[in-house]
This record gives structure tokens, C-alpha cells and sequence, in this order.
């Protein structure tokens, strides 16, 4: 992943994240970094497993509804990864394939947790993340 | 990450061993020494080399799945981490060795066995009949299938048996370019047997229909993309399912974007008839087979398959053999039928479902009681089903469980000795092992040895245009620290 120098004054794009463990953080991103970027960058903890080459479906995030909308449409190869993703929803995307730009400000996305969810875990299939 | 962690607390370090350098393996030990800094951890592996199935079943044209291996790079970074390869669990090092000197075990050893047909010659020693799990382990370089030396020359059309993504990993393998193989990380030896391979149809045959593929849309995809390559498959068959099932198809994600791949192809086909691929790969579903035949000389002719019907409520349609029987002549046959786990030395294991019993990681015996101290994670626990993101989530949650159980100071291992007042502030971990292993004329290879095999593969690769070229076995007299000059290549 790229290196990622904090943005100028006024320049920042603000993403927030909600962990695995349900903790809420605001970063503030340069327009050109991937969720990726950014979340290697500054800790936040979102495996990715394959380094943003669209083959494991690891940095997966579930992206809030009214932002979902802007994102331009997931090729059919980050489709075919977020076919595997873990406990996929409606607003599901790949963190390595988001990229910031200045109409997302303000973005939220949950990382969603295998392991918070394990007492809820009723049917294995549906999984949901955080609510 | 942190490198240079040092345990302050003045709390005693709890000792885990994990048995398998896979991704369960790797995964546990990551989210361990990040959630719970007071772990000192001992990676046991089989093999002299780590990552299992990343290294030894991702296929060579798949590097990007492969990077996961500079994450596990980093694991073992980790001064609380410590690599121990070419030690077998349950034949050099037991149960009783690790009680005495670790808190808690880890098993994922993984699924190292193969599920059979149970059908007539099957066992009998007809040539070029091969399981995947043998057949991928030959191209990646697993140290006991060096030698197959499978005959791709003797036939133009090869069999798999099996839907899954593996039966795909091999048929691609089959019928790739040469040129593009060459630049992967595949064998060399490997690459001079398929430089020579005459294979051009690879039939996929599976007991039942369209809607009950196991593989992929990605590695679906690949296989529609390979160059100067048709597809066939009954289309009539397709649609007709398609078509009576479309209210089911439309609720699953990824049956659906399955459907519309393959439909997809029928057009393709029609647009491009007259384009006819030098090389096919087909779809045959609905067979089982029942006989292996024999040619004169020994190899494989052909196989004998029934020809099933489909009953039951969608969903968990299964596959009724009608009576009618079909031959389909080949020179060359994989089976493709999944991996197993076996039972290894103090383990619990459920024979049915070919698992170590447990509770979301937690080893249970087979009355359902919980055993102090010991663990499971990925394919051992889960079955060998599922990609590497999913053996992820499943460590974490494994890892979860033994952090859960610590802090509630549920019982750990106690060593198996009279006097525990002696031993109970004394587990040394790999520092008492290693003497242990050495006494018994093991050759251990840590990860700093690992290493320095790998700058070599690199180097040795790098001559070849290729990520780097896997070394073979270690031989078993060398001596630990001249191991790696031992390897042998190609
Ligand atoms: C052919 C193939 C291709 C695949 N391709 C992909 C892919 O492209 N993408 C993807 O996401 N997933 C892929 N997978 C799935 C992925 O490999 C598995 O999800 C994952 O490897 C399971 O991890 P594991 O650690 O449970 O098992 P393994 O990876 O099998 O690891 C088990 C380890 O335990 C060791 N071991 C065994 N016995 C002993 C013993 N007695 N003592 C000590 N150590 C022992 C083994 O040598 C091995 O290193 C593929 C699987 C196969 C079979
Ligand atoms: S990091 Fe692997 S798909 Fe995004």
C-alpha cells in the first residue's frame, strides 16, 4: 500500500470508521487514498490480505446507505470477491477499492467483526454486522 | 507492528503452541500477539517450510493471494514468535511433551488426506490416475510428490472429477499458455512435464446439476477467459434449470452471478462459432462414476459413469443413479473430491464429519466436554471447505475463545507429573522442546533458516523469470545449519 502523508490544512477529507470492536474513528484522508491506505496508515484494523489485487475479500466494509449510493458501481471482479465476503450486506464494498474524493466527506464505513457477533451467531449464513 | 514487544507485566506469560503453519496457524498467532500481549507462542510445522496451502495449494497463476504470506512474514517477526519447522505432531512430538512445557495448544494441521469414490479400481495400480490434493502438490513443490512424473503426453483428453475450485485450479493449469505458466511460481520440473503435455479437452464431470457447482464466479470467470479455449456444457440442461428455479437462483448472491456467467457463455459460443478454440474444457454434469477401465499398458482408458437424476427439494437435491451407463475414454484422470483431516496424537476427533469437535474453536471430546487447554482452527475445525478470508474470521474467533477462557481463568494444560508443585511456574515452551526434538535426531528449521532458503528460491527464480524457484526436501542427515544449502532444486 502507498504511503499516506496527512493532508493539508483544509484540504482533509473526513472518513469514520466503526472498529471490530464497535469504537467510532474520524480520520481525516487525502482525496486518492484507498480505505486501505488509510486504515493501514493510521492502525485502524482491517485486514487485507491480498494487498488491494481484488483476490480475498478480507477488507471488507459496509458502507452507510446514503454514501453507498455515490460510490460508482463495483466491477464485476469486486463482485466476484464480495460473493465470499463475510457476512455480506446490501451496502457492502472492498476497502481497497474505495477511493476518497471530496463528495464523500463526512463517509462512514463498519468494518464488520466475525468475533463480536459470535454470541448472536443463530444461522451461520447471516451473519450481520453491528447494529 | 509491533516488533519489539517485550512482556512487562509482572503476570507469568502464557505459553500457546500452535500445531500447523497455515493460515489458522498464522491467523490465531496474529490475533493472539495483538489481543492478548502476554502470549509467548511456538509455531510447530510438519514440513521444513511454513504458510501450508498458501505455498502448497493456491495456484502458481494466483500470486496475489499469495501476498497474505508477507502478513504471516510479519507474525513471525514478532519477538514473542517462534518458527519451528520439520517437527510431524503425533509421530515426533506429542501431547505429553507439550501438557508439560505449554498453557494451551492450537491444532490446525489442516486436512492432509483425500475423500474417495470408494468405486472399483480405485485402489488398484492403474497409472495416471491421480488425486488433486497429490496432482496440485507435485506443480507446487510439496516435498513428497516430486516424483509423480504424471504422463501428459499420452492423451489429448483429461478427466477431473469434482466441481469445486480446486478441479478449476487444476483444468487451468492443464490448459494455460505455456508462456504465461512459465512466468509463475510453478516447479520447474513441473514445467517441463507440461511443456511437453499433449492435453487439450479437460472434461469437469460432477453427480449433480448446474445449480450445484461448488467453485467460484471468479476462478469460474478464468476458465471463460482462457485464451484459443471453448466451453461446452449441455446448455439445454442449463436453461431448463435456470428457468424452473429461478425464484431460488434469485435469492442466492452467488448462484445467480454463476448462472448468468455461464449463460453468458452459451451466447458467446453462438456469436463466435466460427472461432473454434484448439483447446475445450467442458461441463458434464449428473455422473457418477463407478469404474475405473484399464488399457493394456497399464494407464488409465476410460471410466465407467452412471448417469443420475436429480430428487429431493432444491437446495439439497441429491443424485439418484437412473441405471443408464456411459463410458468416457481418457488417458488422464484427477479426482477432485476435497481434502480430509485425520486424528492425530491426544486430539478428539469426530470420524463422521472429519473434524476435531469443538465450540466455536474450543476443543470438546466426544461427550461434549470441554478439554482444558486445548484448541482448534481453520480446515481441522471447520471441514476443508472455504477461501483464506474465511479461515481468517475462523481464527480470529478460536483466538477470541482462548482470550475469553483466560481471562475467566478456566483450567489450562497441567503437565502430567506427580509433584506439580515443581513444574507449575516452570513452562519453558520451545526452550525445553527443541533439546527434546534435537535428542531425538530431529532436524529443526526456524524461520531465520526459512528465510534464508527463500533469498535463494528468489535468486535462483529470478534467473528463470519467475517469483522464485521452490526448493525440495531436506535431506534428512544435513545438519541444521547448513539445511538450507541442502535443499535440493531442480
Ligand atoms: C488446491 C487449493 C487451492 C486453494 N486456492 C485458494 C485461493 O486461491 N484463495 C483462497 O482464498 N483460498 C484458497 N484455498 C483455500 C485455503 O488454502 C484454505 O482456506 C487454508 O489454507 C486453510 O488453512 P489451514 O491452516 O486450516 O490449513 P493448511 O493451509 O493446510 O495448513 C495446515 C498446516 O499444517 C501442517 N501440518 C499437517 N500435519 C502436521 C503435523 N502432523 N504436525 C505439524 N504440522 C502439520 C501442514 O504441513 C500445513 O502447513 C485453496 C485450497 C486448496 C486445497
Ligand atoms: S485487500 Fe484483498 S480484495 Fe481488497
Amino acid at each position: 500500500h502507498k504511503e499516506v502523508v496527512p493532508p493539508k490544512e483544509g484540504e482533509g477529507i473526513k472518513i469514520n470508521f466503526i472498529t471490530r470492536e464497535g469504537d467510532k474513528v474520524s480520520i481525516m484522508a487525502n482525496e486518492g487514498d484507498s480505505i486501505m491506505d488509510i486504515t493501514q496508515a493510521h492502525n485502524v484494523d482491517l485486514e487485507c490480505a491480498c494487498e488491494g489485487s481484488l483476490a480475498c475479500s478480507t477488507c471488507h466494509v459496509i458502507v452507510e446507505p446514503k454514501y453507498y449510493e455515490k460510490l460508482e458501481e463495483p466491477s464485476d471482479e469486486e463482485n466476484d470477491m464480495l460473493d465470499l465476503a463475510f457476512g455480506l450486506t446490501e451496502t457492502s464494498r472492498l476497502g481497497c477499492q474505495i477511493v476518497m474524493r471530496k463528495d464523500l466527506d463526512d463517509i462512514t464505513v463498519t468494518i464488520p467483526s466475525a468475533t463480536r457477533n459470535v454470541q448472536f451467531k443463530g444461522d451461520k449464513v447471516s451473519i450481520m454486522a453491528n447494529e | 507492528y509491533n516488533k519489539a514487544f517485550i512482556t512487562t507485566s509482572n503476570e507469568k506469560p502464557f505459553r500457546l503452541a500452535v500445531i500447523g503453519s497455515g493460515p489458522a496457524g498464522f491467523y490465531t498467532a496474529y490475533h493472539m500477539l495483538r489481543k492478548y500481549p502476554n502470549t509467548l507462542l511456538d509455531m510447530y510445522e510438519a514440513l521444513p517450510i511454513p504458510f501450508g496451502l498458501v505455498r502448497y495449494g493456491v495456484a502458481p497463476d494466483h500470486p496475489e493471494v499469495k501476498n497474505v504470506q508477507n502478513k504471516f512474514d510479519e507474525v513471525a517477526q514478532d519477538s514473542r514468535f517462534t518458527f519451528i519447522g520439520n517437527v510431524k505432531y503425533g509421530q515426533e512430538l506429542n501431547i505429553t511433551d507439550l501438557s508439560a512445557h505449554y498453557d494451551a495448544i492450537v491444532f490446525s494441521y489442516g486436512a492432509s488426506q483425500d475423500k474417495t469414490l470408494g468405486i472399483k479400481n480405485e485402489d488398484s495400480l492403474i497409472k495416471n490416475i491421480f488425486s488433486a490434493r497429490i496432482f496440485v502438490g507435485w506443480y507446487n513443490g510439496l516435498p513428497q510428490y516430486r516424483d509423480l512424473k504424471p504422463d501428459l503426453s499420452c492423451t489429448d483428453t483429461a478427466v477431473i472429477i469434482g466441481h469445486g475450485n480446486v478441479a478449476l485450479d487444476v483444468a487451468r493449469i492443464l490448459l494455460m499458455d505455456i508462456d504465461e505458466l512459465s512466468k509463475t511460481d510453478i516447479t520447474e520440473y513441473a514445467l517441463e512435464i507440461l511443456r511437453k503435455s499433449r492435453i487439450r479437452n479437460v472434461i469437469l464431470i460432477g453427480r449433480r446439476g448446474p445449480l450445484e457447482i461448488s467453485f467460484t464466479s471468479k476462478e469460474l470467470r478464468e476458465m471463460m477467459n482462457l485464451p484459443n479455449t471453448r466451453f461446452h456444457t449441455d446448455f439445454e440442461l442449463l436453461k431448463t434449470e435456470i428457468s424452473t428455479y429461478s425464484e431460488y437462483i434469485s435469492r442466492n448472491r452467488q448462484l445467480k452471478r454463476l448462472m448468468q456467467i455461464l449463460e453468458s457463455a452459451d451466447k458467446n459460443n453462438n456469436n463466435n462459432n466460427n472461432i473454434i478454440g484448439e483447446k475445450s474444457w467442458t461441463l458434464k454434469f449428473l455422473r457418477s462414476p463407478i469404474e475405473f477401465i484399464m488399457q493394456r499398458d497399464q494407464n488409465v482408458h476410460s471410466i465407467k459413469f452412471n448417469v443420475n437424476k436429480l430428487e429431493g427439494p432444491i437446495g439439497k437435491r441429491i443424485a439418484i443413479p437412473t441405471g443408464i451407463m456411459e463410458e468416457i475414454e481418457t488417458g488422464l484422470v484427477i479426482k477432485s473430491l476435497g481434502y480430509k483431516s485425520v486424528p492425530l496424537n491426544g486430539v478428539p476427533f469426530d470420524e463422521k464429519r472429519g473434524i476435531v469437535p469443538n465450540k466455536g474453536g474450543k476443543v470438546i471430546n466426544l461427550e461434549g466436554n470441554e478439554v482444558p487447554g486445548l484448541y482448534v482452527s481453520g480446515w481441522l475445525k471447520t471441514g476443508a471447505h472455504g477461501v483464506i478470508a474465511t479461515t481468517m474470521n475462523d481464527a480470529f474467533e478460536t483466538a477470541e475463545v482462548i482470550i475469553s477462557d483466560i481471562q475467566s481463568n478456566k483450567s489450562m494444560l497441567s503437565p502430567n507429573t506427580e509433584n506439580k508443585e515443581d513444574t507449575e511456574n516452570i513452562k519453558l515452551g520451545s526452550k525445553a522442546i527443541l533439546p527434546i526434538l534435537h535428542n531425538r535426531g530431529i532436524r529443526t528449521v526456524s524461520y531465520q533458516d526459512w528465510k534464508k532458503i527463500e533469498e535463494k528460491e528468489v535468486e535462483v527464480g529470478k534467473q528463470r523469470h519467475k517469483p522464485r524457484e521452490k526448493f525440495g526436501s531436506v535431506e534428512e542427515n544435513s545438519s541444521s545449519n547448513e539445511r538450507h544449502e541442502q535443499m535440493q532444486h531442480e
